[in-house]
């Protein structure tokens, strides 16, 4: 019972700690509308943009780790022998 | 954390004071509120302009758009967009006595504090830690009172005259016996108004051709009858005696700035506590630095008079030392005593002088007479004369709350300016939407609070000021903590990372900006 009350009481107060360092707790409410709608493109866009682009970079990262450690990988870029 | 002295041994007891530095993510998270509320004021703005929104401020009329702009300026541009935001705090009518608990009318607005309307209810008993009622005189019962009331059914309530002219009643004769007396200097004149005091005296006790040696963070008062007087200013950091000991040193050696004649009079500007930093004056140093290069002071004891000192006589006895160092002493009758009113304690010559040529004594209303006769029967009480010891423990008892109150707030983890001993206390506040906040929730749990922002205080350095009270039980205190605490984890303000800063005695060169290191 207090687990199931307290964790939504915890979001709540972290969403009012948003609120206050953001300042939208002083802003009438269409400002907030507008705020909110802006803050979430954005995110939406990051999350979007890390998943599309991270999935290349994390292994063209690795293949770069694997190759330093001394395992070079047969691969099409490693064709120059 | 002890001053360490190296100046001989001025001080006779240790001198507490600390300014913590605001935290890195602080200072950052403030500053990203201010440039939110910043582009939705440019948003604002731009809608009020093409008339997308109703326009409710003050803008030029339609034949004026074409001259140069009113309201362009950034102290209009933050008027508009942010103080309207947070407006319900401050202004807030009262309806009793302002003294250990007041009653408020409450207020509301429905168009986001543009107007405000009465909802006919007042709240009663909020404690108060707003007013500057710092020994409890602000009563309307008890011996000050009668007084009061005697004396203005014998001799009414206005005086409809000058100091000069017609307005020197024989009540002015006896308070200013009584001040010079409580002060231990050889005459003082007292004016209706405080501001008035420092705004029109200084320019009577200097003129072109002085050196005025101001510090940074001086009253408006003592701001405004520098200017007027036509000396030239120079400001010294606040509280920084190297930085004081360069500017004397620098007029002694170099003198005026063309003619390189040496300056008519030098005249070094402090006050006893800074109201907004609740720091008090290196009065020591001060005097000995004046004495070594011949200067004159002028100590402004508006906050200090009555609430320092042992036995209220300010902050030249706090520190142990003799009235005839400081050479003009300044203070008003508005914190400690409960009137109106300034005065000014000096010698004879002095203040004969003052009482002919000072604008205020020439051309201001002289002080109405129940208020003189509260600062007398005040007065008297404070020092014992009336036959009780009702001053000496209130003395005693603002002493008590502040150490008490001070204590506990840096104990529960809030970031407290000033000086151990000054019964003002600033807890910073910092970010934008906490000054708002916090007025809100104190209020709602029946504490009444100041909270200052910008331009009081620098933009990022927010803060909600305490002034106690001799008039404080210690209920009152507990219960202001408590509720302190409860906004104070509610709304994220226990920022003090409890790394004490010593002040120590550095040379000052001008690389040096901070007065704390890490």
């Amino acid at each position: 019972m207090d687990v199931r009350r307290s964790i939504p009481r915890y979001l709540y107060w972290l969403f009012c700690q948003f609120e206050l360092i953001t300042c939208s707790y002083l802003m009438e409410p269409w400002e907030k509308v507008l705020f909110y709608s802006f803050n979430l493109a954005m995110t939406g866009l990051l999350l979007y943009t890390a998943y599309v682009c991270l999935a290349f970079h994390l292994s063209s990262a690795f293949q770069l780790l694997w190759s330093l450690l001394g395992n070079p990988r047969e691969n099409a870029l490693s064709v120059v022998k | 954390i002890n001053h360490i002295v190296h100046n001989g041994g001025l001080y006779k007891r240790p001198f507490n004071e600390a300014f913590e530095e605001t935290p890195m993510l602080v200072a950052v998270l403030t500053y990203v509120g201010y440039g939110v509320l910043t582009l939705f004021g440019y948003l604002r703005d731009f809608m009020r302009q093409w008339k997308i929104e109703k326009c409710q401020n003050a803008t030029e009329r339609e034949e004026q758009k074409d001259f140069v702009p009113l309201y362009q300026d950034f102290e209009n541009f933050y008027n508009r967009n942010l103080y309207m935001r947070i407006r319900d705090s401050w202004n807030r009518p009262i309806c009793s006595v302002p003294g250990a608990k007041v009653d408020m009318m409450e207020r509301v607005s429905h168009d986001y504090n543009w107007t405000f309307t009465y909802t006919g209810r007042v709240i009663k008993d909020i404690i108060n830690m707003g007013s500057y009622n710092y020994l409890g005189f602000a009563q309307k019962t008890g011996a000050c009172q009668e007084a009061a009331a005697k004396v203005l059914s014998q001799y009414g309530a206005g005086v409809c005259s000058t100091r000069q002219e017609m307005g020197n009643l024989d009540k002015h004769e006896e308070l200013e016996k009584l001040v010079a007396r409580f002060l231990g200097v050889e005459s003082a004149m007292a004016y209706g108004m405080g501001f008035a005091t420092n705004s029109m005296n200084i320019p009577a006790l200097v003129g072109k051709g002085c050196l005025i040696l101001s510090d940074e963070l001086n009253h408006a008062s003592l701001v405004l009858g520098a200017r007027l007087s036509g000396a030239t200013i120079r400001i010294f950091k606040h509280n920084n005696m190297q930085s004081l000991e360069k500017l004397l040193k620098d007029a002694i050696v170099h003198g005026q700035p063309r003619t390189r004649r040496p300056w008519k009079k030098i005249l070094i500007l402090v006050e006893g506590i800074y109201s907004m930093e609740g720091s008090i004056v290196r009065l020591p140093e001060v005097i000995a630095l004046k004495k070594k290069y011949k200067s004159y002071l002028y100590l402004d004891e508006a906050h200090s008079i009555g609430a320092l000192g042992p036995s209220g006589r300010g902050v030249v006895e706090y520190f142990g030392l003799s009235p005839e160092d400081v050479d003009v002493m300044m203070g008003t009758f508005t914190k400690s005593f409960g009137a109106a009113g300034g005065y000014i304690g000096g010698k004879k010559e002095l203040i004969d002088y003052l009482r002919t040529y000072s604008h205020s004594a020439a051309y201001a209303t002289s002080m109405s007479p129940p208020v003189v006769e509260q600062i007398i029967t005040s007065m008297k009480c404070i020092m014992g004369e009336d036959g009780t010891t009702i001053g000496e423990a209130r003395v005693q008892q603002l002493a008590e709350n502040t150490r008490y109150f001070r204590r506990r707030l840096k104990e529960m983890g809030f970031i407290i300016y000033g000086n151990e001993d000054s019964p003002v206390v600033p807890l910073m506040l910092y970010m934008p939407a906490k000054i708002g906040a916090f007025g809100r929730e104190m209020l709602k749990r029946n504490i009444g609070v100041v909270v200052v922002g910008f331009p009081a205080t620098p933009i990022i350095e927010s803060r909600a000021r305490f002034c106690l009270s001799a008039a404080h039980t210690k209920e009152m205190l507990d219960t202001a903590l408590k509720e302190v605490n409860e906004v104070g984890d509610l709304l994220q303000l226990k920022y003090s990372r409890r790394r004490l800063v010593p002040l120590l005695d550095r040379p000052f060169d001008e690389t040096t900006y901070e007065e704390t290191e890490d």
